[in-house]
């Protein structure tokens, strides 16, 4: 079976060092899939290289089995939410509506159909009677669904997500773990930065382990594993007891 | 003069209407560029219009609006240009890349303003009024190429209405849809230079910033919805230049610019003081009524 997201001996430099050193994995179609790694391993570089908002050295990217070019409207996206301007003039479903715009392409703009959508987009993740909040008043969970929302308003068949847990509450972080599962269920592929090493296990099925080069990736019951991951967390155990797993 | 004489006119009429247009197109791209964090960008490109219109008028012999404009439009552009290369090529920083092109641009534009001062077909009403601007100066063909300028920016600008929000909101969400950074960022800051040339016989290359700047702030103030805000800032832009235009027509050898930039500071202190939902003094007073009586 063609992996959603394959990739490729990928490597990108920042000024001088490498930030991802030729990375390759493939991403099974159908899998909630997880990358982990220490700070400074490359993790949200990866999806951004995937996605050209970097420029890569070297490396190849597939999704689907064609170049990602040919793909993007097979893919959602989900930023870190502290990437944006919480400030920006504009209301919740105004943000979801965004996610319409990459099928709708240059110059039309969205009408009803995109309009229903971005609504339908914000009841999965529990949000329609914010519809109308102005953005800046949204809590960090809030925030977080709403940028959850506009990926799914992008009605894509891979959705690559940048921390889609960082600093939420407890009852966000719930409905997004219902959102994910509702999407594997789909038939749909997640591939999620994730930094909460004890959760890999009960919400991911496949992950790589990242640190500039990928140490390994697989199956979760497969390759993570505690020497994999002292491997990959330069031997820092200290974490790695406190999470029962050494 | 009475009021009825002030507007009917003729050299009157062509001031406020060049300065009216001015601030709605300028109101409106300088919404996009101050929520982008791009405020200087204009400020930058308006200065490094001066050597333009000087090389324009040395290399042509002529002050015709429109080839003025086209050398001021060019010498922008390469502005532009540079701007890009430094900040892609050199580990400067945008705001240090910003400074540099305005101080380079402009000191040589000041040099050549000399040199053209100096030709014998230099006439008294020179370049200079390049600087500050002299609304006074504006004839019907002025207005009527300002007008022309300012449909082609407000046309382009509700085109792409949609993909530049997306510019301004989260570019690489953006990107990764196809709208690309480059081609947005080429555009939006092609759009601010047609404002500039709109502003460059009105306020002047010194002071054009605050026209892409001042409004939009103060507009910021008043709404949290994008369009709005723009509907807000075009207003306060036109204001702006109509106010400042007819105080610095009805004394003579005002500069406009001065003028303009005055009236316009008046609506962005407003609007920053007492705006209901963002303004400094109704914050205060909220703060100050949910606050618990202080113990004695």
């Amino acid at each position: 079976m063609t992996p959603a997201l394959e990739v490729r001996d990928l490597t990108v430099v920042y000024r001088d060092a490498p930030a991802l050193d030729r990375a390759t994995l493939a991403v099974p179609a159908g899998t909630l899939a997880a990358i982990v790694g220490p700070n400074g391993a490359g993790k949200s570089t990866l999806l951004k290289a995937v996605q050209d908002l970097v420029p890569r050295v070297n490396g190849e990217v597939r999704v689907f089995g064609v170049p990602y070019r040919q793909a993007r409207l097979r893919v959602g996206y989900v930023p870190q939410r502290t990437a944006v301007d919480w400030d920006f003039p504009t209301d919740v479903l105004d943000v979801v509506l965004m996610g319409t715009y990459g099928r709708l392409g240059w110059l039309r703009r969205p009408g009803r159909a995109e309009r229903e959508t971005a609504l339908s987009a914000l009841e999965l993740v529990g949000m329609r009677d914010l519809a109308h909040r102005q953005i800046g008043q949204l809590s960090g969970g809030q925030q977080q669904r709403v940028f959850l929302a506009r990926a799914l308003a992008q009605q894509a068949e891979l959705y690559l997500m940048d921390e889609p847990f960082a600093g939420v509450d407890a009852a966000t972080e719930r409905a997004i773990v219902d959102v994910l599962r509702g999407l594997r269920a789909a038939g749909k592929t997640v591939v999620c930065v994730h930094h909460d090493l004890e959760s890999v296990p009960d919400y991911f099925d496949w992950v790589a382990l990242l640190n500039v080069r990928v140490i390994a990736s697989g199956w979760v019951s497969e390759v993570f594993t505690p020497d994999r991951l002292a491997e990959t967390y330069g031997g820092r155990l200290g974490l790695l007891t406190r999470i029962g797993m050494a | 003069m009475d009021l009825l004489g002030l507007l009917t006119d003729y050299t009157l009429r062509n001031v406020l209407l060049g300065a009216a247009l001015l601030g709605v197109v300028s109101g409106v791209l300088g919404t996009f560029a101050v929520l982008r964090g791009q405020g200087l960008l204009g400020d930058a490109l308006a200065h490094a219009a001066l050597p333009g219109i000087c090389l324009a008028f040395l290399l042509t012999g002529s002050k015709a609006m429109p080839v003025l404009l086209l050398g001021a439009g060019v010498a922008a552009w390469l502005g532009a240009l540079l701007l890009l290369w430094i900040v892609r090529q050199t580990r400067l920083a945008q705001d240090a890349a910003l400074g540099i092109v305005l101080a380079v641009f402009f000191e040589f534009g000041l040099t050549l303003l000399t040199v053209a001062n100096r030709r014998p077909d230099a006439t008294q009403a020179g370049l200079d009024r390049y600087l500050f601007g002299q609304a006074a100066t504006l004839v019907g063909e002025n207005v009527i190429v300002m007008a022309v300028l300012a449909a082609i920016a407000l046309l382009a600008t509700a085109a792409v209405y949609k993909e530049l929000k997306l510019l301004a909101f989260d570019p690489d969400f953006g990107s990764s849809l196809g709208f690309g950074v480059g081609p947005l960022s080429v555009a939006l800051t092609t759009l601010i230079t047609v404002a500039i040339l709109i502003g460059l016989q009105t306020v002047g290359v010194v002071l054009m910033a605050a026209m892409l700047i001042g409004p939009a702030a103060a507009a910021r103030q008043w709404t949290n919805r994008l369009s709005t805000m723009i509907a807000l800032s075009a207003a306060f832009g036109a204001a702006a230049g109509v106010v400042g235009a007819l105080i610095s027509a009805s004394a003579s050898r005002i500069p406009t610019g001065p003028m303009i930039v005055l009236a316009l500071t008046v609506i962005v202190v407003g609007s920053i003081l007492f705006a209901p939902a963002r303004g400094v003094l109704p914050e205060w007073w909220r703060t100050r009524r949910a606050a618990p009586e202080t113990p004695a």
